[in-house]
């Protein structure tokens, strides 16, 4: 790598002497990629006492959720030495082992005494290992995350809204417990007028461009218990991915979508969630678990007005995992460095106050607290969604995988293009022909 | 030629020949003109090939192999016309080809009759007609990304503008349609940023045509009592179809390949609707990585463009001689 | 007399006055806003119906260069008066400026790769344009259509094997492989335009100064580059006006490092909140050059614009 980078280098200056535009790194500076969101303003803070206590200045580039994937793939692709520290999305695992973007950390947890017995394992499991569930190790765990609910607690305990949601569906006006009730809820408040405005029921994932719609729609497939492929392992999706519940769960999401969302709510991810929130604009919004420490301290939507819960169960419980591990890029030539940060962050104290800036820590020492359940309003919620979570294809071929589903959801649910069933065969066929071109089927 | 001119050219020549050390200067100017001529032309045919020629080979090579740029050690196979027949085969890739026919024939057309229209209107050379000219030309010397991603913003359903106007003019409610996120409405959506944009390229060019014809040819018919709509249709037309043509030569090209305005706009949604053949491309290219694939895609494509315009052409060609 | 349609009557002129003024006005209303919305609060640029009268603000601008973080009251109560009246402004939204934004850097980059391969666009042009222009280079008709070709393929095909070029010169995210690939494909609207300048310079001028005993070279740049002079001045903005606002490669082959400010506009909208402001002020910055170029260049924007094929 350092002959490459010293071509480019040398050829830059001999073209464009004085140009000042060779990057010139001073000695001890690393760069950390992530999605520019919340939890990575508290990275910021946090890594200031790794700067302090090492002397290895930090640079952060953050890309929007919308770009990350794209941009950083890309990045990772063309062996690009921008990142020299990755958190990465947990899909990437796989693609990141196999076509060695990532350094294997095994020897290094050994080491530097890094067990990852200390981390949860469901967050091992989907943030470290490839082949999934195997010891080889390509990330720390660094952020846990699920896709989850809020809701406006302070419509919900309004006297004259319980009183009347009572009567319509006997029961009393409060968090779903199933998705049905979730659907019954957003039709109550859609089109309501509140406070001389008028609101609409949910924001939920519609996001064609990257992942979106794929991670909004498996919230309601997960909890008709939808599966890949079964048995594990064996790519056999027919009957599988186009179940009769896959089906519903799919049609159940087409009908919350038209129901129950805001006016040209038909390209929304994480950001416009947020935005329909904030703006006092929905009752309810799926949102991940990263955003919950900034709503709960919005001034205008936040503290006793907001609400939490897991994503409601159907058949099953579960919950769509989101999350990242943090992973040394292999065309860094900074790896030392970036192997230290990776070292630090692993200490229990440093986990410990990573969760109190806002990060979400996967660390036993600070899950297994007592105190920890307590000690924000959504942190109960977090353990027992991190308890069902369930996770796009992690194989290397993923990017294919996904926009195929982004596809096929978009146009069935949005562009109104065929049925549940037609989007889910076809999905079938376009996943078959990866798998095939793979040589795994 | 003028004193001072040649002394401005002469310091400029002593600065050149004294940055340009002995040997070589001296080597330079003694060269024969076709040693010059080939020294001033190799640097850029190099670079053409360099940066056009030889990337076009390579995806060729490319296009008969299954090769994936995300996936280093996979081994390389060759695949022969597989990746082609794939293309052409595809039911989405066909989509993608319909919706960048309906784009293209759509901008086109208003274009033409826009561009035409205000070109004729301008000629009529009403006072402060240039500085209106001026400002009807800005859209298209703008980053077609940057404001394509503001137009999103236009197109909000309450509180954009484009909205509201038209709300204003018709009085159906700004939140009752959704320019970008209607099936039915995107498609259009895409075509009216578009001519908004590059409407005034058009026109730049048929005013341009009709500047071109002298006057005389319109007095002459005057003495033949011709009509006005005769004069149009016997001489206007004809003489700027030319610049015409050629105007709709070189837009079609750039909207064939258009990527950057729309994918800042829709990024080809909702579901497909608006997925345009270069987005498809960069889809299969750079987020699926089926480097294959898309070279053979890519080159389909670049074929197709070649030969319309190679036909085009040749049409032109006629119509000028006429 | 009779009179000609180029001088229709007065009427005639007042309608079609009026009816260019019409367009003009709603063609130039998406850009009047986006300069409008650079000045408005985020509150304002949300509202309903939109605003035409507002206060204005800068707190787009200020949003623009900076990263913010927001605080709990008790840490804003615990901070010391601000300084400057943007951390002012920041903080009486409960946040504080964490650090400058990406933007600065991102324009930088569009400075140094537009400047960058425009002057080497203009120097391989125009020397390649001469060639053409005064001497009989075989095949002439088939290599000026080639290199008018090359324009023909879509961005992405073209960025297919460039990237895969770049990964193993170690070009990606580079200046100078922006440089060059920027060159590449803006060489060829040089040449075109500026064979035409050249062609209109008599070549009587070059004889007599070579009869007066210059060298070719010697006459090439004393006598045909000043006389040339606007059209290499034409030439470059163009040049410039294409790499400045050039988007597909920007996107695919850099991440950071030589990214420059038409990939990076349009995601400022996903940093803390729908930023419609920030992403207007952004833009008003990155368009006003153009604006001003576009108005420079009126007498020679129809050649640009079709590679030299209509010269008026």
């Amino acid at each position: 790598m350092r002959k490459r980078n010293s071509l480019a280098a040398l050829s830059a200056a001999v073209l464009l002497s004085g140009a000042g535009v060779t990057q010139v790194h001073a000695q001890e500076e690393i760069t950390l990629c992530w999605a520019a969101w919340d939890p990575a303003n508290a990275l910021v803070e946090l890594s200031k006492d790794f700067t302090a206590e090492t002397g290895i200045g930090m640079k952060f580039e953050f890309v929007p959720w919308p770009n990350f994937a794209d941009r950083m793939l890309n990045e990772l692709n063309s062996g690009g030495q921008l990142c020299d520290l990755m958190i990465g999305d947990s899909q990437w695992i796989g693609g990141g082992a196999e076509n060695g973007h990532y350094v294997k950390l095994n020897d290094f947890f050994e080491a530097e005494n890094i067990s990852m017995d200390d981390f949860a394992p469901a967050t091992v499991y989907a943030y470290s290992t490839w082949p999934k569930g195997t010891p080889n190790y390509w990330a720390l765990p660094a952020m846990g995350d699920a896709n989850a609910w809020f809701y406006r607690k302070d419509w919900f305990s309004r006297p004259e809204l319980q009183e009347e949601f009572k009567q319509k569906h006997g029961r009393d006006l409060a968090p779903p417990k199933t998705q049905y009730e979730l659907k019954e809820l957003a039709e109550f408040f859609q089109g309501r007028e509140i406070d001389g405005k008028t609101v609409y029921g949910a924001a939920i994932f519609t996001e064609r461009g990257s992942e979106g719609i794929t991670m909004g729609a498996t919230g309601a497939l997960y909890a008709w218990d939808f599966k890949y492929e079964d048995p594990p392992g064996s790519y056999k999706m027919e009957g599988v991915v186009n179940s009769p519940n896959a089906v519903q769960a799919l049609e159940f999401y087409k009908d919350l979508y038209k129901c129950c969302t805001p006016p040209g709510y038909t390209d929304s991810y994480m950001q416009e969630s947020l935005d329909a929130f904030k703006s006092g604009q929905v009752a309810m919004a799926m949102n991940w678990f990263a955003f919950f420490p900034g709503l709960y301290k919005d001034p205008e939507v936040g503290g006793d007005k907001i609400g939490f819960f897991v994503n409601p169960g159907q058949l099953v419980e579960a919950s769509t995992l989101g999350g990242q591990g943090i992973s040394v890029v292999s065309y860094s030539d900074k790896q030392d460095e970036a192997l230290a940060y990776v070292k630090w962050f692993a200490q229990p104290d440093v986990q410990k106050k990573w969760w109190s800036l806002g990060g979400y820590s996967c660390h036993v020492a600070v899950l297994n607290d007592p105190s920890f359940p307590d000690s924000q309003p959504f942190a109960a919620d977090f353990l027992n969604a991190m308890g069902g979570v369930r996770d796009f294809w992690q194989e290397p071929v993923y990017a294919e995988l996904l926009l195929s589903m982004q596809k096929r959801l978009h146009d069935y649910i949005v562009a109104d293009e065929g049925t549940a069933q037609e989007a889910l065969d076809k999905l079938i066929a376009d996943w078959t022909e990866v798998f095939e071109e793979e040589g795994k089927l | 030629m003028s004193e001072p001119q040649d002394s401005a050219a002469d310091k400029l020549a002593a600065r050149v020949a004294s940055a340009t050390p002995e040997p070589l200067a001296r080597r330079v100017r003694g060269l024969s003109d076709r040693a010059i001529a080939w020294l001033f032309i190799s640097p850029t045919i190099v670079l053409l090939l360099a940066i056009n020629i030889f990337p076009l080979i390579w995806t060729i090579y490319l296009s008969f192999t299954n090769y994936k740029a995300n996936r280093i050690n996979r081994p390389i196979e060759f695949i022969g016309l597989r990746n082609y027949e794939r293309v052409l085969t595809d039911t989405d890739i066909w989509h993608t080809l319909q919706v960048t026919a309906h784009f293209l024939c759509w901008t086109m057309t208003l274009q033409v009759v826009l561009g035409f229209g205000l070109a004729w209107l301008i000629n009529k050379q009403f006072k402060g007609h240039g500085l209106w000219t001026t400002v009807i030309l800005l859209p298209m010397m703008l980053s077609p990304a940057v404001v394509g991603n503001f137009w999103t913003f236009l197109y909000q359903p309450q509180i954009g503008l484009f909205n509201y106007a038209v709300s204003f003019v018709t009085g159906i409610p700004p939140s009752s349609f959704q320019m970008i996120g209607d099936v039915n409405l995107a498609p259009w959506a895409i075509v009216i940023v578009d001519t908004w944009m590059w409407t005034p390229y058009i026109m730049l060019i048929c005013l341009a045509g009709l500047r071109s014809i002298p006057d005389y040819i319109y007095e002459a018919a005057e003495v033949d009592r011709a009509s006005k709509w005769r004069q149009f249709w016997s001489i206007t037309l004809p003489m700027v179809l030319p610049f015409l043509m050629l105007a709709v030569l070189f837009r079609s090209i750039e909207n064939f390949k258009m990527f950057d305005l729309v994918v800042e706009l829709t990024s080809g949604g909702p579901g497909s609707v608006t997925e345009l053949a270069s987005i498809n491309l960069k889809r299969e290219a750079f987020e699926k990585w089926r480097t294959g694939y898309s070279s053979a895609f890519a080159i389909i494509l670049f074929v197709t463009v070649f030969g319309a315009a190679s036909i085009y052409v040749k049409a032109l060609n006629k119509v000028k001689q006429r | 007399m009779a009179h000609s349609v180029s001088a229709p009557g007065r009427w005639g002129r007042r309608l079609a006055a009026g009816a260019v003024v019409f367009y003009a006005l709603i063609t130039i209303l998406p850009l009047l806003w986006i300069f409008m919305t650079g000045f408005k609060t985020p509150q304002d640029s949300i509202s309903y119906p939109p605003k035409v009268l507002f206060e204005p603000s800068l707190e787009g601008y200020v949003n623009l260069f900076t990263t913010r973080s927001r605080q709990t009251p008790e840490y804003m109560a615990s901070l010391p008066p601000p300084d400057t009246w943007y951390e002012e402004l920041v903080r009486s939204r409960d946040m504080v400026i964490a650090g400058p934004s990406k933007f600065g850097e991102r324009m930088m980059n569009s400075v140094i790769i537009g400047f960058g391969s425009t002057f080497l666009s203009v120097l391989l042009g125009t020397l390649a344009a001469y060639g053409f222009s005064r001497f009989k280079v075989p095949l002439e008709d088939d290599l000026m259509f080639f290199i008018l070709s090359t324009r023909m393929m879509p961005p992405i095909a073209v960025a297919i094997p460039i990237f895969l070029m770049y990964r193993t010169l170690g070009l990606s995210d580079t200046h100078l492989g922006m440089i060059i690939l920027y060159t590449g494909v803006n060489v060829s609207l040089a040449v075109w335009l500026l064979k035409g300048f050249i062609d209109e310079i008599p070549r009587e001028y070059e004889e007599a100064a070579m009869i007066d005993g210059y060298t070719r070279f010697q006459a090439f740049v004393k006598v045909v580059l000043p006389q040339a002079a606007t059209g290499i001045a034409a030439t470059a903005i163009f040049c410039l006006i294409f790499a400045w606002n050039e988007y597909a490669f920007a996107l695919l082959l850099t991440s950071g490092t030589a990214q420059t400010a038409p990939p990076f506009i349009p995601t400022i909208i996903g940093e803390g909140g729908l930023d419609w402001p920030a992403v207007a002020a952004g833009a008003t910055i990155f368009l006003i050059p153009i604006v001003v170029f576009t108005i420079l260049l009126r007498k020679h924007l129809l050649r640009g614009i079709t590679f030299g094929a209509v010269r008026k």
